[in-house]
């Protein structure tokens, strides 16, 4: 004879991930690494982004990438260009990067260079407004770019990454002139679930708002590291 | 396609406790819930798990899914309201952002039905 029980788990899907994501962060603290999430969909301006950032921040801080991409590492060889640490994950069939893969993105950083070194971890995840949003990695904040020619209504339609994002960038700025879209309106969208997001236009082809990128991205770092001296102390 | 990732979590989440039974009993549901303010399609999880699951321990199993509403509180307003996903989040009534999310962000697994043989009495 068979009788049904029940047992409450109460446990996270995304626990494994998260758990990973943890560990991930507890590296980067340990090396005193800023660890950033870059998101977008696909075409919005990443590895642009990336490069202009390589040019304008690289020297005052000591920067490595982790790039992810389906299939090809041609991302990555754009960014190698730059002289910095790029270690290019192909996440195959998957349509986001999770913390596992991150995980062993950092085994090859710690065993190729030196963690010590470096001041801040870029992860470029893979073209996706949906997915990424999802997975923690291990970083301490999250980035989203939408591209004007993405159109005003996509922080509606893909609410969790616009939601969840410390910052946002406009990009393509410079392509305003030629289009009915409102900056303003992109903006509004986001504020009107993520209030406190940090909301800047910017353009990797003219250099506008590119300063103000980069400020964001040093004092996010040196803040990060700054809570991890008075965690330790 | 997340789905796939995340039905490969929830089948290795089971299996952990699954394994930590005494005598391994068959299970016949696994109840989730997942928020309306996630990135997970129901009907992919469910595919997804249904194919993953032939022939291992979950076979036959059924996949239970309770979705929860998209639910915000507004603080200038003290209320609660339902934000339309895909058109408006901010408050219907005074236009704040939104805040507070008191439901819609969950995935979880909840429980678990599992038989087990009793001895006759």
């Amino acid at each position: 004879m068979h009788q049904t029980f029940d047992a409450a788990l109460g446990i996270d899907l995304l626990h494994v991930n998260q758990t990973g994501a943890d560990h991930n962060r507890a590296h980067f603290d340990a090396w005193g690494i800023t660890c950033m999430n870059i998101m977008s969909s696909p075409g919005a301006g990443k590895t642009a982004l990336l490069e202009r950032t390589l040019e304008g921040l690289h020297g005052g801080l000591a920067i490595a990438i982790i790039e992810g991409d389906m299939t090809t590492e041609l991302d990555a060889d754009r960014l190698r260009q730059y002289g910095v640490p790029v270690i290019a994950i192909n996440t195959g069939r998957s349509c986001h990067l999770d913390a596992k893969m991150v995980a062993g993105g950092l085994h090859t950083l710690e065993h190729q260079y030196d963690p010590n070194a470096l001041d801040l971890v870029l992860v470029e995840n893979v073209g996706n407004l949906v997915c990424p949003a999802e997975f923690e990695v291990g970083e301490h904040a999250k980035v989203a770019l939408l591209s004007i020619t993405e159109g005003e209504d996509k922080p509606l339609k893909y609410p969790i990454m616009f939601q969840e994002a410390d910052c946002l960038l406009i990009t393509k700025v410079d392509l305003a002139p030629y289009l009915e879209v409102s900056i303003e309106q992109i903006a509004a969208n986001v504020r009107q679930m993520n209030p406190d997001c940090t909301i800047i236009p910017v353009s990797a082809k003219t250099g506008e708002g590119l300063e103000e990128w980069f400020g964001w991205v040093r004092d996010r770092s040196l803040s990060t590291n700054e809570s991890r001296v008075h965690a330790h102390a | 396609m997340h789905e796939t990732d995340m039905t490969k979590a929830l089948i290795l989440t089971v299996r952990d406790w699954w394994e930590a039974q005494p005598g391994q009993p068959a299970i016949e549901k696994v109840h989730l819930t997942v928020g309306k303010f996630t990135c997970v399609e129901p009907v992919g999880l469910q595919f997804a798990f249904e194919v993953q699951t032939k022939g291992t321990f979950l076979n036959g199993a059924e996949l239970v899914i309770r979705e929860t509403p998209l639910i915000a509180y507004c603080h200038d307003c003290q209320s609660e309201y339902q934000p339309e996903i895909g058109l408006q989040y901010a408050c219907p009534t005074c236009k704040s952002p939104m805040g507070d999310i008191r439901s819609g962000r969950e995935l979880k697994i909840d429980r678990v039905e599992y038989a087990e043989a009793i001895a006759q009495p």
